[in-house]
């Protein structure tokens, strides 16, 4: 599939990017209201094609046929060995759609911004580009290099439009996140010169057998647990696995609406696709070697990012549970609902882990279904967060506080806003006929033989996910009308209507019949876990 | 295919029969909900009227084509229902086949977990009662409603809840059942807190959502893992296959494995998400306050829907909770599954507790409640002894009374308000200048305190006749009321189980004597508060009900009064002395077996008794000597509610009739009477004046009596031992000293310790080096002289520069690689 004559992958990885440079210069020739509407329904137009073109490239992907589709290689790198290669599964065409359906959605919004549209926009655009990079990337170099480009915008975004505390909070994402990459980039430089290539493919193939060489007078079992941890490390704060995950509500509170909605819905999932692409399939002997803990028991890597995604998913809802800023409330829930992205991607490891090594110990079974619930988690949680997102946002916006304790009864003067952000908060919470339930249900299913006690303890995130959305909405839609908003139009504007309105159709659609996405997902999980 | 094709085949028509209430959810929702900007008019006690803020308010017009739609969905889903019912009927060997149908609806590896609808005898019982109960509530509601500015909303809440009902009912499966029982979920939610600029109203929606989902989660779970034993969430694929059943019974459970069963752990899990959604001990706490919401929801959460989802649950896997017991076993023989005494203890205890509590609310509509939660621990207690069709049959009765109860309690309720309405329009007009004193003062009148009534019976008598007729039934008066029919099969099964000695049955029935005796002595107290004497308030003596507002009301109640009282016959015993015959007769059982006219004297019981004695010889052995040894009751014959829900299991599990007997009989007489003349004596006979305490504190002490009053003070325990922790350690422990104080204190600290060394190199850097190459700095500041321009600040500037460079970088990679040209190609 080409489009413009370039390959489809080429062109969703690079044309944001050149749209991002036209929407900056074009409007430069225009002054006043002109210029920002110019660079505002130019931006949005570009990324409508993008996103079109994702969603092609999502049902022209092929599931009868296994292994990556609509591959390009080029040379890039030759003196590295790096080459320009990329290619779909059905893992990343779904975050491709994802990333494709969002960017669109966050420009609409994000047109409540009077400050420096163009750059804004162009902002937007570039991320969206290290988005797809990373979705697409199939060689490290490459991947590498749109994980580091996909910083860079959200930095700016949330420097430059975000709210009171934003140069803290834009200060400990950078740097947290850099942290985390430093030893990516030390780990992708480790696994290069070890195996002779950067070639994601080649080095599931090669990588996993390599034995008994040393490397820089090292051993390779060294190297490989070096490289492990470096990942770990790299991928665990993207997600993020808790403890990792402080920056997040700051990040995601401050953010401008537009920002929070693609950092969340789309961001976070670079990190456990790098799970799924990268260190499960390279490290299986890593995941389930033993590990004694303090003396008192033995587990393995497996277990213990089990016992991190049980953490993530209670402290996150209690967390989440314990705020009165909205959007810190909604970014720990990202916290919570991530944790069962990471349970799923656990028990994916532990079974991969156990296959390669020979061993029983997980159903295949088992494993495939955990595995198909943690990518649609993943796409479930880009389309609620992101609603949810947009619904916050839009009511900080209006107020110009998001301290919930200001809100209240607003349902009344906005019942079309407080129909909205039920549903959305319903799906949120995993109410079965919307989608979060769906990539829930297969979580829970797929853990509970695996990881039985964390399996029931997560069960009471479960139950205080309940708790803190019944909290927002209680805050913001119950109770009698703050009159201090009397003279304010808080309703749901046309504009953020259109913006939601496609995400709660899939909602739905995802929660009646999810089987329009998940047999996609499924075909490429069930040829992983060979089931 | 074509609609048609769906009505024309009864194993699709299912599917369509929950979709005229979710379609009229959605219609109104996205079409007849349009509101314009208007003043809220003062004095409706559940609006505030935002001094005259303007808000939307839904247009007239839209109101009423709200109320059509909601009842032409609900409506489709009857006829449907009907449809469904007599073709259901007409099928021979029904329940051994059924109508059925499905889809693949998640990719799960090689296989699909499937989703689809069923209809089986169990279903089809269901059937008859849900659409019909649900017709009866949307009619009532466009009365009760009338006038409320948020009508159209109420009907899109009510359609969607009806909606999830017909779905949970027609499921063939444990995850479709859960669909609708949690959409049922979040309509109670959305419903009880309606009006939700009330504290109460929305605490009580929030209270009802957090404690179900508790027990939700678990059974979740609990699908789970079923799920992951079996491969597959199927009713009929599970609970039909005896040996998967048996072998789950052996197999340990995969946590606690030493004491349970694979089949008992995923029960208790089931068995714990009725006990949130039938409102059982401990976690009957939501219930009674979900008293806030309109009282249609009430009827619909109470009777037809919610809570009857959480025993129709039970019923419908109550194989799977079986397993691993002999319930018709004598002696040593006798094994009885962990699951069962889990629910018969449950059970039990719900229905003695509850009712205890219920004897001393003075609330109208909290009294109904607390004596659902009791009849529902009726159920439950009856699911733990085994007495599958007892169950199912009370389960109906109690639909039937409850919803009539409560929608009648509705219109005491309206009428009330219509007394205080006129009462207060009479102060205005006369007394204009003491307005606001009088207005404050009436701001504190309960229009649902009994204390305030009195003397309805003459105010409202189409209220009270059918009030009266539910409330004999719930007391189970005997032989007239529907009540006693189902709650006799009850204390029959239990008391058969007390006779051989075994310790559940014997608990059951002595807690459910008790708990029947309660039950009709507070009917009768409210029945007595209610309606006789004279009236206590000058609302009360104001009250009535008028105009289309009255039809709309009430003639649900006088429908629904007639099957309270009817609707018990279809189970009557056969062998009961003189009842039986008739009924039988009535109810004819039909034969679907080949019948040997010659072979039987009788010609009209011939073909039951055949029908009997083929059961008896499709079950177990077991059974055949256990049939014999009770008395030579082998051909006994079932009654018609009995014979036709039975082969919803399969042979082998299939209910035996269980023999009359004289004792449990006048047991349920002697309650049901008992409780009923002690109520009249005490409340009745003397009826209570104006400021007169109840009777019941001098009888039961003041302290007791406040016990009982506040609930066991359970709420203000739980608020204590659960919510204020959880609140604490949310805020606190988890935000500030995890997140803000440990994880970000040693981020901090790190960051401290970085800008340290950079401070110290900073110095080095000024001290040597700065030192040692003075001339440079001096050729750098004239060169960034002149490049500071470039820094003018400008956001767009930088990007624009930025941009550039990736470009033209960009730019050069491609073409020195042959990106763009290559891929022209492919």
């Amino acid at each position: 599939m080409t489009v413009f004559g370039i390959n489809v992958l080429t062109f969703l990885v690079i044309a944001p990017a050149v749209a991002g440079a036209i929407v900056m210069v074009v409007p430069q020739f225009t002054e006043g209201r002109a210029r920002d509407f110019i660079a505002r329904w130019l931006a949005l137009a570009f990324s409508i094609v993008i996103g079109t073109v994702a969603v092609v490239v999502f049902f022209g992907y092929n599931r009868e046929v296994s292994g990556f589709q609509q591959i390009v290689k080029v040379d890039w790198f030759p003196l590295l060995g790096a080459s320009w290669h990329l290619g779909i599964d059905g893992i990343s065409a779904t975050l491709v759609l994802l990333t494709g359906i969002l960017t669109p959605l966050s420009i609409l919004v994000s047109f409540e911004h009077d400050d420096r549209v163009a750059a804004h926009m162009a902002l937007i655009l570039l991320f969206e580009t290290g988005l797809l990079g990373v979705f697409l990337a199939l060689d490290l170099m490459i991947f590498f290099l749109f994980w580091e480009l996909s910083l860079v915008p959200m930095y700016f975004l949330i420097n430059q439009w975000g709210g009171p505390d934003r140069k803290y909070a834009s200060t400990k994402f950078m740097i947290y996140s850099l942290g985390g990459s430093l030893g990516f980039l030390l780990g992708v430089q480790l696994v290069g010169f070890a195996a002779g290539t950067f070639d994601i493919p080649e080095l599931l193939r090669i990588w996993t057998s390599l034995e008994g060489e040393t490397f820089l007078g090292a051993d390779i079992g060294t190297v490989k647990a070096l490289t492990f941890v470096a990942f770990f490390v790299a991928f665990a704060i993207k997600v993020p696995v808790w403890p990792f995950h402080t920056w997040l509500p700051d990040a995601h509170g401050e953010a401008p609406t537009a920002g929070s909605m693609l950092l969340a819905g789309a961001m976070l999932k670079l990190g456990a696709y790098g799970f799924l692409r990268l260190v499960i399939p390279l490290f299986p002997e890593v995941w389930v070697a033993d590990i004694n803990v303090f003396g008192l028991m033995t587990t393995n890597p497996a277990g213990i990012f089990a016992f991190l995604a049980m953490l993530g998913i209670v402290m996150g809802a209690f967390a989440a549970f314990g705020q009165w800023d909205i959007k810190r409330l909604v970014a720990y829930s990202s916290v919570n609902h991530m944790g069962f992205v990471v349970m799923g991607l656990a028990v994916t490891a532990l079974a991969y882990g156990k296959q390669h090594a020979g061993l029983d110990g997980v159903d295949a079974q088992d494993a495939i279904i955990a595995t198909n619930g943690a990518v649609l988690q993943m796409f479930n949680h880009g389309l609620s967060s992101a609603g949810m997102f947009l619904l916050a946002g839009g009511i900080y916006h209006k107020t110009h506080t998001r301290d919930m304790r200001e809100y209240g009864g607003f349902w009344v003067k906005a019942p079309i806003y407080g129909g909205i952000f039920i549903f959305t908060s319903m799906a949120s919470l995993g109410l079965p006929g919307l989608n979060g339930f769906v990539g829930e249900f297969l979580v829970v299913r797929g853990s509970w033989p695996v990881f039985t006690w964390l399996t029931l303890i997560s069960m009471l995130g479960l139950l205080f996910t309940g708790g803190y959305i019944l909290k927002g909405i209680k805050a913001t839609l119950h109770g009698p009308f703050n009159m201090k908003w009397r003279d304010y139009n808080l309703e749901i504007e046309m504009r953020e209507l259109v913006a939601i309105a496609p995400l709660m159709v899939l909602m739905l659609v995802t929660g009646v019949a999810p089987n329009w996405i998940l047999p996609v997902i499924n075909n490429s999980v069930t040829l992983i876990l060979g089931g | 295919m074509s609609l048609n094709e769906f009505i024309n085949d009864p194993n699709l028509l299912p599917w369509l029969i929950p979709v005229g209430p979710l379609l009229a959810f959605f219609i109104i929702i996205l079409a007849t909900n349009r509101g314009r900007l208007a003043r809220r008019a003062p004095g409706n006690p559940n609006y505030p009227d935002y001094d005259g803020m303007p808000v939307p308010e839904v247009t007239p017009s839209s109101i009423v084509l709200s109320v059509a739609v909601g009842w032409l969905g609900v409506m489709i889903a009857w006829v449907l229902s009907l449809i469904t019912i007599v073709r259901a009927l007409g099928e021979e060997g029904f329940g051994e086949h059924v109508f059925e149908s499905g889809l693949d609806w998640l990719a799960t590896g090689a296989t699909a977990l499937r989703m689809g609808v069923m209809v089986d005898p169990l279903t089809t019982v269901m059937l008859m009662m849900v659409p019909f109960a649900v017709t009866m509530i949307f009619i009532y509601s466009a009365g009760y409603s009338a006038g409320d500015p948020r009508k159209s909303r109420f009907f899109a809440y009510i359609s969607l809840f009806a909606g999830a009902m017909l779905t949970l009912v027609v499921a063939d499966n444990l995850l479709l059942l859960f669909v609708g029982w949690e959409i049922m979920g979040l309509c109670s939610y959305l419903l009880i807190g309606f009006w939700f600029e009330k504290k109460s109203a929305y605490d009580a929606a929030v209270k009802a959502f957090t404690t179900t989902r508790v027990a939700d989660v678990l059974m979740l779970l609990g699908i789970a893992y079923l799920y992951a034993e079996t491969g597959t969430l199927s009713f009929r694929t599970i609970l039909r296959d005896s040996h998967l059943l048996e072998e789950l019974a052996n197999q340990p459970a995969i946590i606690l494995g030493g004491s349970l069963s694979a089949a008992a752990l995923m029960s208790i899990l089931l068995i714990i998400g009725t006990v949130g959604k039938s409102a059982q001990f401990p976690l009957h706490v939501w219930l009674p306050d979900a008293m806030e919401g309109p009282t249609p929801v009430s009827a619909m959460i109470h009777a037809a829907a919610m809570v009857s989802a959480g025993v129709y649950m039970l019923i419908r896997m109550f194989p799977l909770f079986e397993a691993g017991s002999n319930l018709h076993g004598h002696g040593a023989e006798f094994a009885i599954s962990t699951p069962l005494i889990f629910m018969a203890i449950i059970g039990g205890f719900t229905a003695l507790f509850a009712a205890t509590i219920a004897v001393a609310q003075d609330d109208v509509k909290r009294v109904l409640a607390y004596s659902t939660i009791s009849q529902l621990g009726f159920m439950v207690a009856a699911l733990g002894i085994g007495a599958y069709v007892a169950a199912a049959f009370h389960l109906i009765t109690h639909a039937f009374f409850k919803a009539l109860l409560f929608m009648s309690s509705g219109a005491v309720i309206h009428a009330m308000e219509h007394g205080e309405h006129h009462v207060h329009e009479h102060h205005d007009h006369h007394h204009d200048d003491e307005h606001h004193a009088e207005h404050d003062e009436h701001a504190h009148f309960d229009p649902q305190d009994m204390m305030n009534m009195g003397g309805l019976s003459k105010k409202i008598p189409w209220t009270f006749w059918p009030f009266l007729i539910g409330g004999l039934s719930l007391a189970g008066f005997p032989l007239l009321t529907a009540g006693f029919w189902s709650k006799d099969e009850i204390l029959a099964e239990a008391w058969l189980g007390l006779t051989e000695g075994f310790g559940p049955h014997t608990f059951v029935f002595i807690t459910l004597v008790a708990a029947a005796f309660l039950t009709a002595f507070y009917t009768m107290r409210q029945l007595a508060l209610t309606f006789a004497g004279e009236p206590r308030t000058e609302e009360a003596e104001h009250a009535s009900l008028t105009g289309s507002i009255a039809i709309s009301m009430q003639l649900p109640l006088v429908i629904l009064a007639f099957f309270a009282l009817t609707a018990g016959f279809v189970g009557v015993p056969t062998d009961f002395p003189v009842f039986g015959p008739v009924f039988a007769d009535v109810f004819p059982v039909e034969e679907v077996h080949v019948v040997d006219e010659a072979a039987e004297g009788g010609a009209g019981f011939g073909g039951e008794e055949e029908a009997a004695s083929t059961e008896e010889t499709a079950a177990t052995g077991e059974e055949d000597a256990h049939a014999e040894e009770a008395g030579g009751h082998g051909d006994l014959k079932s009654n018609w509610f009995h014979h036709f829900i039975s082969p919803t299991l399969i042979a082998a599990q299939e209910p035996p009739v269980i023999p009359f007997n004289v004792v449990p009989v006048l047991f349920s007489f002697a309650v049901a009477l008992g409780g009923l003349f002690v109520g009249w004596a005490v409340y009745w006979r003397n009826p209570l004046e104006t400021g007169q305490e109840d009777p019941l504190i001098g009888f039961l002490g003041r302290p007791l009596h406040n016990v009982l009053k506040n609930k066991y003070y359970i709420d203000e325990a739980y608020d204590w031992a659960f919510v204020r922790p959880i609140r604490w350690f949310s805020e606190v422990v988890v935000n500030e000293w995890i997140d803000k104080g440990l994880i970000d204190g040693i981020l901090h600290t790190i960051a401290a310790i970085f800008t340290f060394i950079g401070d110290l190199l900073k110095v080095l850097n000024t001290w040597l080096i700065d030192g040692v190459g003075d001339g440079i700095p001096h050729l750098i500041a004239a060169f960034s002289a002149w490049f500071r321009r470039v820094q003018s600040g400008r956001i767009q500037q930088y990007l624009l520069i930025i941009m550039a460079a990736a470009i033209l970088i960009g730019l050069v990679f491609a073409f020195s690689t042959g990106i763009l040209t290559v891929s022209a190609a492919g």
